[in-house]
C-alpha cells in the first residue's frame, strides 16, 4: 500500500475519490491530493520527462521550486503537477515526450549529450548557413505545453485591495508575525500560495505531534482574529513601488497595496549534486514530508537520507514513523552536533554515516527508478545501499525574490551558508528562513519581531525589541556537489545542466553570473532557478576562487511564479470621447473615425456613392451652397482676469494686447526650441476676459500646460477648460448667413459683423457665442453653445436648412476645403522640428513682443539658413496614374529633397493639390518638383502658390 | 505602483499625474549667449540626485512641486508653488 492510515492533519478527503486519466490511464486520486501525489499515491513514479535529455522524472520539490511532472490538461498548457489540484476527470498527459512518457523516444537523446555542449545554442545558431536548420530541427524538438489557437479569450478584472500590513507566507514565522501586527492594531492580510496554512508546521515534524500541534493552535488563533485576513492558494507574483504587490489567486488578480510588507516566504531546500541524482525516487526532504502529512502517501519503502542539518534528521524520523525502511542516514559533515533529532536517529538503530557523500545514485530499469546509492567518504572504499529512494536535505536557499525585487541589499553570512536581508527598504520586513532563522523556536520569535516592526511602520503600536537566538548549527552545506567522470549530476533540472556544464562555460570565459547564467541557460527555465541558482553560484564561486558574496546573484524579477495570461489579460480600457451630438451623426450615416480621443464623422455614407464620392460631395455643397461640422472636439478655454491679454502675449507668437473686444485672431504656439505646437482663434469678450480654442488633439495638454505656466507665472489670471462643456458647430457656405439669420435676431451685416469677429448672441432660442472665421474658406460661422444645447442647436440648423439644401460635412471634407484654401493641420503639415518660418507663418510672428515661448529660439533660428520650407504643388489635371500620398519623398538629383504632407483630388480647382515641404531653391512658384511613389516610380508636380482656392479672400467679403 | 502625494488630493496612485521635469531656472533671453540658451533648451541633467521636479495631478489640475530622490526613487516631500519653507 502507498497510501498511509490517516494521517492526523492530512489534506485528503478519502470519501471523496476523484477519477482521472494521465497518459490514457484511469487513475483515482482523493480530493485534496494534487496531480502529482494522486499519481504518487497510485503507484506511479515517473511524472514527465526533461527538457533536454527526455529523462525520467519524479518528484523533486513538490512545491513548484521545479518543473519535473508538467501536463497538458485539454487546451491548458504547462500546468504544474505538482502544485494543482486535482479535479475530477481531468485528461491529463505529460508534456515534452514523442511518442509518450512511458517510451519517450527522445530519450535517446541522452546518449548524445557529448554532442550537446553547453552554450549549444548560441554556437548552433552561430552559423548563418544553417540558422534554418537548426531553428526547424529546435521549434520541432523545444519547449513544453502545446497552446491552442481555438482557447476562448478569458478576461479577467483585477481587484484593488488594502491592508496596512501584507504578510507573505503563513508558516512559522509569517503566522505569528500576522499575529502580532494584528495585536498592535492593525489590518493584516495573510497570504500563502499553499492549499492550507502552516507551512511545514505541518509536515516538518521529526516524529513529534507538539509541533503540528503548536502550528494548528497559532493557526486557530489567526483564523478568529477579526483583523486577519487569510488567503490561501494566493502568491505574491511580485513586489512594485511603494508596497504595491501582485497577489495571485486562483482565478484573480489582486492588486493590493500594503503600508508595510512582511517577508517570511521561508527557503527553498536545495537539491545535492551527485551522478543521477535525477532519478524518480530521489527528491527533497520536504516533499516527501510534504507527501507522508499532507497526502498521506509514502514516496518510497527504503530510503536513504542525504542530510547536512537537522531537518535531515527530522525528515529521516518521519520517514521511520510512517513506515519507511531507512537504511542509513548519510550526513556530509565528518563533525556535527549530536543534537536531539540525532539522537533520536540513532535511538531507533539507523545507521549514520558521517562525513560521507552519495557519490551516485544506482537507477532501476530504464532510469526510472533508483536501485541504490553508492556512498563513500573518500577514504575508505565506497558501499553500495540498495533502496528505492533517496532524500536529500542539505540546505536552504533563501525565497528572497520577492526581497530583491523591492530593492533589499543581501549579504551572504558564512555561518549560515545564506544569504540574508542586510539592508531593507523602508517598510519592507522579512522573518523566518528567508531571514537566515530556521530554528522553529527562533523563527517564531523572528515573526514576532518583524510583525511588530511592520505595523509600527503602519502607525499602530510600538516596535518590540526581541532578540533572536544565534543558530546552533549551520543548516546548509557549502558544497552538497559530488563531481563523477561521466557527468549526469544535475544542478538544474528545468534545462538539464550538469555539474560540467558549468565547468565548460567557464573555461569559455562566461565566468560571470550573469555571463554563466544566459550562457548555460543555468535559472532561466520555468522554476527560474529556485533549485538550481544557488548550487551555480556556489560552483562559479569555487571555479573563479571567489566568495559567494564577491559572486553575487542575478536579478530577480516578477513574476514569482508564472502567471496564467488569462489572469493578465484584463479588459481593454482606452476610454473615448463623444461629441453632444453624436446620435445625430450616426443618424445620419456617419463614418466614424478617431481623433485624439474623440470619435468624429470622417463623412457621411450616401447610398450608391463610395467613400471619396460621398467626401467631394459634402465638400461641393460646402463651396456652392452650405454646410454644417461638428467642431465640438477643439480644445476651448477662457482666460480671465487683469492679466488674461499678458498671459497670452507670452504663450502665442502674435499680439493679443491689442485685440479689439469683439474680435478673433488667429493664435500659433510654439516651444521653447521654436516649433510650432498648436494653433486655434483667441477671441476677445471683455477686457480681461478671452475665449480661445486650442487643436482637438492638443486639448488637454496645453490647458496643463498653459496653467503650469500661469503657476509658474503667477499672473493675476485664471485659465477655465470648456472643452467638455461646450458644444460647437462650423456653419460654412455661401448661403450660411441666410440661414443663420433665420434663427437669431442678431444683425449678421458684414459691417456689423465682419469677418473675424466675435459675437454673443441667441441662435434659436440658445445662449451662443458665434464666430466668423474662414478655415473651410467660406463664408461662415463658428457657434459656440452649453454642452447640453448641441442636438438642439444641430437639429434646429438642419430643419432651417432644408430649404438652403444644407449639408452635414465630415473631417474629410473638411480637410480637403482647408487645403484648397492653404490653411495647414498642426501635426499633419507640421511635425516635430518645424517652425513658424518653414510654413509660412511669419506674418503671424511678432518677434519685438518682449517675450514669448519660443521667441529666444526663434531669433537664432531666424539667423540660420533655411533648411525647408511648405509650399503648394499641383499635378496636371490629365494626371491619372498613380496619386502620391502623404509621406512620399519629394527627390531633387537623387537626393531627398522634402515631402508631401498634404494631397487631396480637388473638385472645385480641377485637379490634384497639396502641400510640401521641399528645400527652399525648390520652393519658387512653378518649378517641378518630382514625387517618388511606393513603388519606385515618380511624379512630377508644378509648385503653385496657396491659397489655392479664393486667394484674394473674396468669399468673406460682401459682393460689391 | 508608486504613490504621489498631491498638496490638495493626498496620496494617489501615479498613473493619476503627469510629470513635467526638473524645475530650472530660464536664463534671461535678452542677455544670454546662444550657447547657454541652447543648454537650456535642448540639455537635461541626468545625474541622479534630489531634483525638484514639476508634476501636476491630472483630474484636479494641480501643479506642485515634488523633491524626489532620482537615485532612491523616493519623494521626500510635496508642495504648492511658494510653500516651499
Amino acid at each position: 500500500m502507498i497510501r498511509l492510515p490517516p494521517v492526523p492533519g492530512e489534506w485528503i478527503d478519502r470519501s471523496t475519490v476523484v477519477p482521472f486519466t494521465f497518459e490514457g490511464k484511469t487513475y483515482q486520486g482523493y480530493a485534496g491530493d494534487t496531480i502529482s501525489s494522486a499519481l504518487l499515491g497510485a503507484g506511479e513514479k515517473v511524472l514527465g520527462r526533461s527538457f533536454k535529455y527526455h529523462r525520467a522524472r519524479g518528484v523533486l520539490s513538490l512545491a513548484n521550486h521545479d518543473v519535473n511532472a508538467v501536463c497538458q490538461w485539454g487546451d491548458r498548457p504547462n500546468v504544474r503537477a505538482d502544485v494543482t489540484q486535482l479535479q475530477a476527470n481531468m485528461n491529463l498527459t505529460a508534456v515534452n515526450t514523442f511518442g509518450g512518457l512511458d517510451s519517450d523516444k527522445a530519450r535517446i537523446l541522452g546518449t548524445f549529450a557529448r554532442f550537446m555542449p553547453v552554450g549549444f545554442y548560441y554556437k548552433a545558431f552561430h552559423s548563418k548557413l544553417l540558422f534554418p536548420l537548426w531553428e526547424r530541427m529546435f521549434r520541432g524538438m523545444t519547449g513544453l505545453g502545446k497552446v491552442s489557437f481555438d482557447t476562448p479569450h478569458i478576461r479577467t478584472p483585477k481587484r484593488y485591495d488594502f491592508c496596512d500590513v501584507l504578510v507573505i507566507g503563513a508558516g512559522a514565522s509569517g503566522l505569528v508575525a500576522a499575529l502580532t501586527a494584528a495585536e498592535q492594531g492593525a489590518e493584516v492580510t495573510l497570504i500563502d500560495e499553499n492549499n492550507r496554512a502552516g507551512g511545514s508546521g505541518g509536515y516538518a515534524l521529526g516524529a513529534e505531534a507538539s509541533r503540528m500541534e503548536q502550528m494548528t493552535e497559532q493557526l486557530n488563533k489567526v483564523l478568529a482574529h477579526p483583523r486577519i485576513r487569510l488567503l490561501t492558494n494566493t502568491y505574491a507574483a511580485g513586489y512594485y513601488t511603494d508596497h504595491w504587490i501582485a497577489l495571485v489567486c486562483s482565478d484573480v488578480l489582486i492588486k493590493m497595496r500594503a503600508k508595510s510588507v512582511v517577508v517570511a516566504t521561508g527557503g527553498y531546500e536545495q537539491p545535492a549534486v551527485f551522478r543521477n541524482n535525477d532519478l524518480p525516487g530521489i527528491m527533497l526532504a520536504s516533499a516527501a514530508q510534504r507527501l507522508l502529512y499532507r497526502y498521506a502517501v509514502r514516496p518510497m519503502q527504503r530510503a536513504v537520507v542525504l542530510t547536512a542539518n537537522q531537518d535531515g534528521y527530522r525528515a529521516a524520523l518521519d520517514l521511520s514513523a510512517q513506515g519507511v525502511e531507512v537504511v542509513a542516514v548519510v550526513d556530509l559533515r565528518p563533525d556535527h552536533l549530536d543534537g536531539e533529532p540525532e539522537q533520536r536517529v540513532i535511538a531507533l538503530g539507523i545507521r549514520v554515516l558521517s562525513g560521507y557523500r552519495i557519490i551516485e545514485a544506482l537507477p532501476g530499469a530504464k532510469g526510472k527508478s533508483v536501485a541504490g546509492a553508492r556512498v563513500g567518504n573518500g577514504k575508505s572504499e565506497s558501499e553500495t545501499l540498495p533502496c528505492d529512494g533517496i532524500v536529500m536535505s542539505v540546505g536552504w536557499a533563501p525565497a528572497a525574490n520577492l526581497l530583491y525585487q523591492a530593492g533589499t541589499r543581501m549579504r551572504y553570512t558564512q555561518s549560515l551558508e545564506q544569504f540574508v536581508p542586510d539592508i531593507l527598504p523602508p517598510g519592507v520586513f522579512a522573518c523566518g528562513r528567508v531571514n537566515g532563522v530556521h530554528t522553529l523556536s527562533a523563527r517564531r520569535l523572528d515573526g514576532q519581531r518583524a510583525g511588530s516592526a511592520a505595523a509600527a511602520h503602519a502607525g499602530f503600536g510600538d516596535i518590540r525589541e526581541i532578540v533572536i537566538p544565534a543558530e546552533t548549527e549551520c543548516p546548509t552545506h557549502p558544497w552538497p556537489i559530488v563531481a563523477h567522470p561521466q557527468g549526469k549530476n544535475f544542478v538544474d533540472f528545468d534545462e538539464d545542466l550538469q555539474l560540467k556544464d558549468f565547468e565548460n562555460a567557464v573555461q569559455e570565459g562566461f565566468d560571470n553570473i550573469e555571463l554563466l547564467k544566459r550562457f548555460s541557460t543555468v535559472g532561466m527555465g520555468p522554476s527560474q532557478g529556485k533549485h538550481s541558482n544557488m548550487n551555480a553560484l556556489r560552483i562559479l564561486a569555487k571555479l573563479t576562487g571567489k566568495e559567494p558574496q564577491e559572486v553575487g546573484t542575478t536579478t530577480s524579477r516578477p513574476f514569482f511564479h508564472p502567471v496564467p495570461m488569462s489572469l493578465l489579460g484584463g479588459r481593454g480600457f482606452s476610454p473615448e470621447r463623444r461629441t453632444p451630438m453624436h446620435s445625430r451623426h450616426t443618424a445620419f450615416g456617419a463614418e466614424w473615425m478617431m481623433a485624439g480621443v474623440w470619435q468624429r464623422p470622417e463623412y457621411y455614407r450616401r447610398a450608391g456613392k463610395d467613400r471619396l464620392q460621398c467626401i467631394q460631395d459634402e465638400a461641393v455643397a460646402v463651396r456652392q451652397n452650405v454646410g454644417l461640422i461638428d467642431v465640438g472636439t477643439l480644445g476651448k478655454l477662457e482666460v480671465i482676469g487683469p492679466q488674461a491679454a499678458e498671459l497670452l502675449e507670452r504663450v502665442y507668437i502674435s499680439n493679443y494686447a491689442n485685440l479689439k473686444v469683439g474680435m478673433t485672431r488667429y493664435a500659433v504656439m510654439c516651444d521653447e526650441s521654436g516649433v510650432v505646437v498648436d494653433d486655434g482663434v483667441v477671441g476677445r469678450l471683455a477686457e480681461d476676459h478671452f475665449y480661445f480654442t486650442t487643436t482637438t488633439s492638443g486639448a488637454a495638454t496645453i490647458y496643463r500646460e498653459l496653467s503650469r505656466l500661469n503657476t509658474m507665472w503667477q499672473l493675476d489670471c485664471g485659465i477655465v477648460n470648456h472643452t467638455g462643456s461646450f458644444a460647437a458647430v462650423n456653419l460654412a457656405g455661401p448661403q450660411s448667413r441666410a440661414l443663420l439669420s433665420r434663427l437669431t435676431p442678431l444683425d449678421l451685416s458684414a459691417a456689423a459683423f465682419p469677418y473675424l469677429a466675435l459675437r454673443e448672441g441667441v441662435v434659436a432660442g440658445i445662449p451662443a457665442r458665434l464666430m466668423r472665421v474662414g478655415f473651410v474658406g467660406e463664408w461662415g460661422y463658428e457657434i459656440h453653445v452649453p454642452a447640453n444645447q448641441g442636438c438642439a442647436i444641430w437639429d434646429a440648423l438642419i430643419a432651417a436648412g432644408k430649404e438652403f439644401d444644407l449639408r452635414p460635412f465630415g473631417v474629410e471634407a473638411q480637410r480637403l476645403l482647408r487645403l484648397e484654401k492653404g490653411h495647414i493641420i498642426i501635426g499633419q503639415d507640421t511635425d516635430g522640428l518645424t517652425n513658424p518660418f518653414d510654413v509660412g507663418l511669419e506674418w503671424a510672428l511678432k518677434m519685438n513682443k518682449p517675450f514669448f515661448i519660443g521667441q529666444r529660439s526663434l531669433r537664432v533660428i531666424d539667423r540660420q539658413t533655411r533648411k525647408q520650407k511648405l509650399v503648394g504643388f499641383i499635378l496636371d489635371a490629365q494626371f491619372n496614374s498613380s496619386v502620391p500620398q502623404e509621406c512620399h519623398l519629394v527627390i531633387d538629383r537623387g537626393e531627398i529633397a522634402g515631402r508631401v504632407t498634404s494631397i487631396a483630388w480637388s473638385a472645385t480647382l480641377g485637379c490634384h493639390i497639396g502641400l510640401a515641404f521641399v528645400r527652399p531653391e525648390l520652393a519658387e512658384a512653378n518649378t517641378t518638383i518630382n514625387i517618388r511613389l511606393t513603388d519606385r516610380t515618380t511624379v512630377s508636380a508644378k509648385i503653385a502658390r496657396t491659397p489655392f482656392y479664393d486667394p484674394d479672400n473674396l468669399k468673406q467679403k460682401e459682393p460689391a | 505602483m508608486k504613490i504621489m502625494t498631491c498638496p490638495i488630493n493626498g496620496p494617489r496612485p501615479v498613473s493619476e499625474f503627469f510629470y513635467w521635469g526638473e524645475i530650472r531656472p530660464m536664463p534671461d533671453p535678452d542677455t544670454c549667449s546662444d550657447d547657454v540658451w541652447a543648454d537650456y533648451v535642448f540639455n537635461r541633467n541626468g545625474a541622479p540626485g534630489v531634483k525638484k521636479e514639476w508634476w501636476c495631478h491630472i483630474a484636479s489640475n494641480t501643479w506642485f512641486v515634488a523633491e524626489r530622490d532620482t537615485a532612491k526613487d523616493w519623494v521626500l516631500r510635496t508642495y504648492l508653488i511658494g510653500d516651499e519653507s
